[in-house]
């Protein structure tokens, strides 16, 4: 059940793990851009062996999900693939044809994609997508392959297999589609299983569902390749990690060694930067910024109670005039210098409420306060003169930014409210940069011209820029990678500790927000089903559907493997 | 149909190529064209409008590249001499389009509510007239001429653009960027000038490039079918509707002049299709 | 900051389905109510005294009409009523499908139209049917190969959509009818005199829609519903013709209103070009005379069968593909 290290001699391989399913020495991928060479995957090796996991772990650009594509022949048109070794099923890969592949594919091997919404054809039932599986392996005939299809669907957990196999994906849960895409990829029982980001973008509670059954599957002794940018997920399954960035393998081992007892500094950079309930109060970058407290006195000091909602409700008309309430009776109140979290998975109605307190989004009933004055209640344009105590962060950086200015033009439009003189702008610009942990080097740049956590910070600076009391921050995190997730929390910490604003933390990750907030809302169908201390939360969660949510978290505790 | 006129769907995204040739030689027969209009001797052989029955109806020689027609009059000159005429034709009808469907689009996107729907609702009925008939009507009240011919051919692509660039104003009205100047605490008109506006209106300059092409191939339609120009004139279409007697005995008298303005319809079409794309990379 | 994508009380499925088909039906009846208002005020906008004016289109000459010679004229097109009524009555003439009578041929505008529409209609029908062939072999051929196949498509895409309709149809006739002889020069009504006017229509209509078409089965390609097929085992032309063309055809499906209407007013170059019957002679006639009623009647004609196609598209999608219900 152990797996090789690479460094031991290649001829011996063979011998020594006569149960090698999957054979990689020596793996690399280059892509032709514009008649040259580029190498994206560099000499990556292990061994799969009946029963055990690979994970490959890294995040965006580190070439793990090209290497999961290149071990199915699939690692695109202009891609080059040579290896010392490839073998699959003793058999060498490298010499396969299309054809040979082909069989291979599906047969011996499945492969399970991200968010089935997207990875099963939306226009057909999903039936048909887990029949074609069989089909392209001349699997019976099409009445044996029907019985297959709802056998395999209740295998996977899909209850009422007969009326869902009709449905297209959109018609499923997120939990049901999922389960139907991994019946197309086992549908003929390969014994090895691809699974590239199998939850990302799922709900945490669907997540655990989609874990379980991985954890079945390997229990009946099919091999899986995990790749994933999530530690605590791969922690779940794994027996040996690869630690991948930039194309290369910086560290493998057993999980307990990679996880406990990582050698290489960027496996403890990404082990470290995964935030909990654990790490409240401690940095989860090494290069936490330490902002300068000079500039941040400039920043609105306030007490007592800064936002208060009281009783929201907001309804959304459906197509045939009935109507649904996103948002549905939530009260609130933040007081200055705290982090609300509000937490709940899609369709709980958080982003609404987020919406709601920024007064972007009309009332149906309810009000939301400001400061202490009438918010909500107002016209837009007696609204505008308090605008300066409240703002936004986006998940999407980009697209809040207009495209046609660079960085200088966005940060000085934002100051456009306050009178300054422009020597005094200009300065204000350059206190913000530095605020944020940026150089003035960014100003004549383009936003689609900088890197993921450069814009989120250039959109903190925005934010920051009115001197505001409050800052809504809508999943502000959620799409960087781990290690730039790591640095804008430490840096909205150290902010809030320098200029006392307050935080509303919105967020789908229960361990992001029980890194940073003071109390946190769960949310759920527009309601709020529990509210308290985090600590309160974790450890005796009232409401069932906050017990779910807490079971569902992977945990993920790196000490628990050194034992 | 030739000019099928660009419903409002997604334009497919240029990509980028090594080394733009399509633009180089586009730019030079633009450059011809330009001259042909303002300085026709320079690129003429002959005089356009000298009769010579002797020489009617020959096909494309040394001394007459693109033949006689049957008066015996040099094409290749006919042809140079017409584009002043063709060009100014295509882009007055290209200018009065897009002002007529500026002022709808923006409107039905951007007007106070009820307005803005009488005029949304305007646009999709005058949609639902292919563009060919909405100028075949206006051509049946005010009766064929050139400046008619303008109106018409504008009119009728009027509606595809309108369209298009209310679906731009909304898309920029929705976008997340105007979100955050609105929770910013801009005023309304200060988001509608600084950042609506602005962004959707950039591919106007290509799109009006585009139009122009498309124009002159419907200004070309209309003339081919006797209701624009009238054959004593060498614009373009008025040639095509001149030749017309002398297809069998005469191919190149339509062959020719039809050639040409599928060469100006495309590189329009070209330049309009760079420009787009250097504004699409602009934002990038 | 998304809205909810999914309510938790969600009605059902066929409530909604009706719902959203009713509305689609009555926004149609208002843009075809719009339609017939703009081609009665055009029928209007004429100047002069519109009873002289239909007795000078009818004699073929202008000069100054006495009470006496303009009072039947008066009559016949209800010309004394208020225009309000005369509205009113044109508008109530429509939904009995009277479009009005000439002012040339003394004759009901249907009647005239009627004669003529089948053939115009076979030829339209023809045309769509033919681009939908080429546009799909040769988008599938095509399409998100390396870069130069692509190029090459795509390029030709652009040139065949510029194509001006009279140009090719004279190529056409030249290079098959009269160089090569496989068709005859004045087209009939038979088979035979159909496949190069249709052509004519289909070749630059195939080229606007591969536009989009190209555009959307490149994006569909990527997709990572593809790349699962293919991790099933599945070969590349298996993937374009299973999955990638159903949903790169979409756009292209969504235009069948519109290219319907390009095609029937195609028709009247292609007509003229080809010696074919059809609406397209009449209309020339009717515009070169002023006989606002034919060209009205037409030009409201080609609207209804646009609104109405698209109708049924519309209905359509909303019966299979739930995901287009939104929009």
């Amino acid at each position: 059940m152990t797996i090789s290290e690479t460094t031991t001699d290649p001829v011996d391989l063979g011998l020594d793990w006569p149960a090698t399913r999957l054979g990689v020495e020596n793996l690399s991928v280059s892509f032709d851009v514009d008649g040259r060479q580029r190498e994206v995957v560099t000499g990556v090796s292990f061994e799969l062996t009946p029963g055990s996991c690979v994970a490959i772990v890294g995040e965006s650009g580190s070439g793990k999900s090209v290497t999961a594509r290149a071990l199915v022949g699939l690692a695109g048109r202009n891609a080059t693939v040579t290896a010392d070794r490839l073998e699959l099923h003793h058999e060498d890969a490298l010499a396969f044809t299309s054809r040979q592949w082909r069989k291979v594919r599906g047969r011996d091997v499945g492969f399970i994609l991200q968010d089935a919404l997207v990875s099963l054809d939306p226009l057909r039932p999903v039936r048909a997508e887990i029949a074609e599986a069989l089909r392209l392996h001349d699997w019976g005939n099409r009445r044996e392959r029907a019985a297959r299809v709802l056998d395999l669907l209740t295998r996977v957990g899909v209850p009422l297999a007969r009326e869902r196999a009709r449905s297209r994906p959109d018609q499923l849960s997120g939990g049901l589609r999922q389960r139907a895409l991994i019946a197309s990829a086992i549908a003929l029982d390969p014994d090895i299983v691809i699974a590239d980001e199998p939850t990302t973008a799922l709900d945490v509670t669907v997540q655990a569902q989609v874990l379980g059954e991985l954890e079945k599957m390997k229990d009946r002794g099919a091999s899986i390749i995990l790749i994933s940018h999530d530690l605590s997920v791969v922690a779940q399954l794994a027996d040996h990690i690869l630690v991948m960035r930039g194309g290369r393998v910086l560290e493998q081992g057993t999980a307990a060694e990679v996880l406990a007892a990582p050698r290489d500094d960027y496996t403890r950079a990404l082990i470290a930067a995964v935030p909990s309930e654990h790490t409240r109060g401690r940095s989860l970058s090494s290069t936490a910024p330490a902002p300068d407290s000079i500039a941040l006195g400039s920043v609105a000091r306030t007490s007592g109670t800064v936002l208060e909602a009281h009783d929201l409700v907001k309804r959304f008309r459906a197509p045939d005039g009935s109507s649904t309430r996103a948002v549905d009776g939530v009260s609130f109140s933040l007081a200055a210098g705290e982090t609300l979290g509000l937490v709940g998975e899609s369709g709980s109605g958080k982003s609404t409420t987020a919406r709601l307190a920024l007064g972007l989004e009309k009332l149906d009933a309810g009000s939301v306060r400001l400061l202490g004055s009438a918010w909500s209640t107002l016209p837009e344009w007696r609204r505008r003169r308090l605008r300066p105590s409240i703002s936004a962060v986006y998940q999407d950086p980009l697209s809040s930014f207009d495209p046609r200015w660079n960085v200088e033009r966005i940060l000085l439009d934002a100051l456009r409210g306050q009178r300054l003189s422009p020597t005094a702008r200009r300065s204000r610009v350059r206190e913000l940069l530095e605020l944020v942990g940026l150089t003035p080097e960014v100003l004549p740049r383009f936003p689609l011209k900088l890197s993921g956590g450069q814009r989120q910070r250039v959109a903190i600076a925005r934010a920051l820029a009115p001197r505001p009391s409050v800052l809504v921050l809508d999943e502000a995190v959620s799409a960087l990678d781990v290690t730039i997730q790591a640095q804008i929390l430490d840096l909205l910490v150290a902010l809030q500790k320098a200029s006392g604003v307050s935080y509303l933390f919105i967020s789908h990750d229960l361990g992001v927000i029980s890194h940073l907030s003071d109390r946190v809302l769960v949310m759920k169908d527009g309601r709020v089903v529990e509210e308290g201390a985090p600590d309160e939360i974790f450890r005796r969660p009232q409401h069932p559907y906050t017990r779910e949510l807490i079971a569902s978290i992977p945990v993920f505790d790196p000490g628990a493997f050194a034992a | 149909m030739t000019t099928l006129q660009a419903p409002p769907i997604a334009a497919p995204r240029p990509r980028a190529r090594p080394r733009p040739w399509g633009l180089y030689v586009a730019g030079l027969l633009a450059l011809l064209l330009a001259i042909a209009a303002i300085v026709p001797q320079l690129l003429a052989t002959h005089d356009p409008f000298a009769l010579d029955y002797a020489r009617a109806l020959q096909g494309p020689s040394i001394r007459h590249w693109f033949g006689t027609d049957e008066s015996g009059r040099d094409l290749y000159s006919r042809v140079i001499y017409g584009a002043r005429e063709s060009l100014l034709i295509g882009l007055g009808a290209a200018a009065v389009g897009i002002l007529l469907a500026l002022v709808l689009g923006s409107l039905a996107a951007l007007a106070i509510r009820p307005a803005a729907v009488v005029v949304d609702r305007f646009v999709e009925v005058m949609f639902t007239f292919p563009a060919l008939l909405l100028a075949l009507l206006l051509i049946a009240i005010a009766g064929p001429s050139a400046v008619t011919e303008i109106f018409a051919v504008g009119l009728g692509t009027a509606p595809g653009y309108a369209r298009m660039i209310r679906g731009q104003i909304l898309a920029a009205k929705n976008s997340s960027y105007v979100e955050a100047a609105t929770a910013l605490g801009h005023s309304r008109t200060r988001i509608v000038f600084s950042h609506i506006l602005p962004n959707a209106l950039r591919p106007l300059i290509a799109v009006f490039a585009l139009s122009v092409g498309q124009s002159i191939v419907w200004a070309s339609s209309l003339s081919f079918l006797g209701l624009g120009v009238a054959p004593p004139s060498s614009e373009w279409g008025a040639l095509l509707d001149a030749g017309r007697g002398y297809i069998t005995q005469a191919g190149w008298l339509e062959v020719v002049p039809g050639l040409v303005i599928v060469a100006v319809a495309l590189t329009a079409t070209t330049i309009g299709r760079h420009l787009q794309s250097y504004l699409e990379k602009g934002e990038k | 900051m998304s809205k909810p994508t999914s309510s938790p009380r969600r009605p059902s499925r066929v409530g909604l389905v009706l719902f959203a088909i009713v509305r689609k039906l009555l926004a149609a009846v208002v843009v075809l109510w719009g339609a017939a208002t703009v081609a009665f005020f055009a029928q209007l906008a004429l100047p002069g005294d519109r009873a002289t004016v239909i007795l000078n289109i009818r004699d073929g000459q202008a000069q100054l009409r006495t009470a006496a010679e303009l009072a039947p004229i008066r009559a016949e097109y209800g010309l004394a009523h208020p225009v309000l009524q005369q509205y009113w009555d044109y508008l109530r003439g429509l939904l009995g499908g009277d479009f009005g009578n000439s002012y040339q041929q003394f004759r009901p505008v249907t009647e005239i139209i009627g004669e003529q529409l089948g053939a115009t209609v076979v030829l339209s029908l023809t045309a769509i049917l033919f681009a939908w062939i080429l546009m799909i072999v040769w988008v599938t051929v095509t399409a998100g190969r390396g870069p130069r196949v692509r190029g090459i498509g795509a390029l030709v895409d652009v040139v065949a959509a510029g194509l001006p309709a009279y140009w090719l149809g004279i190529i056409l006739l030249l290079v098959f009818a009269l160089g090569l002889r496989w068709f005859p020069v004045i087209g009939g009504t038979g088979v035979d005199g159909l496949i190069l006017p249709a052509l004519t229509l289909a070749i630059p209509l195939a080229g606007f829609m591969a536009q989009s078409t190209r555009a959307e089965f490149e994006r569909a390609l990527e997709q990572p519903f593809v790349l699962t097929a293919r991790t099933r085992g599945m070969g590349d032309w298996e993937v374009r013709l299973r999955h990638v063309i159903r949903h790169a055809t979409i756009p292209a499906v969504t235009l069948s209103g519109w290219a319907l209407g390009a095609t029937l007013s195609g028709a009247v170059v292609v007509e003229s070009i080809f010696s074919r019957p059809g609406i397209g002679s009449v209309l020339i006639a009717a515009v070169n005379s002023q006989d606002l009623p034919v060209v009205s009647g037409i030009v409201t004609l080609v609207a209804v069968f646009y609104v109405t196609v698209n109708l049924l598209v519309d209905i359509a999608y909303t019966l299979i593909d739930p995901r287009l219900k939104a929009s």
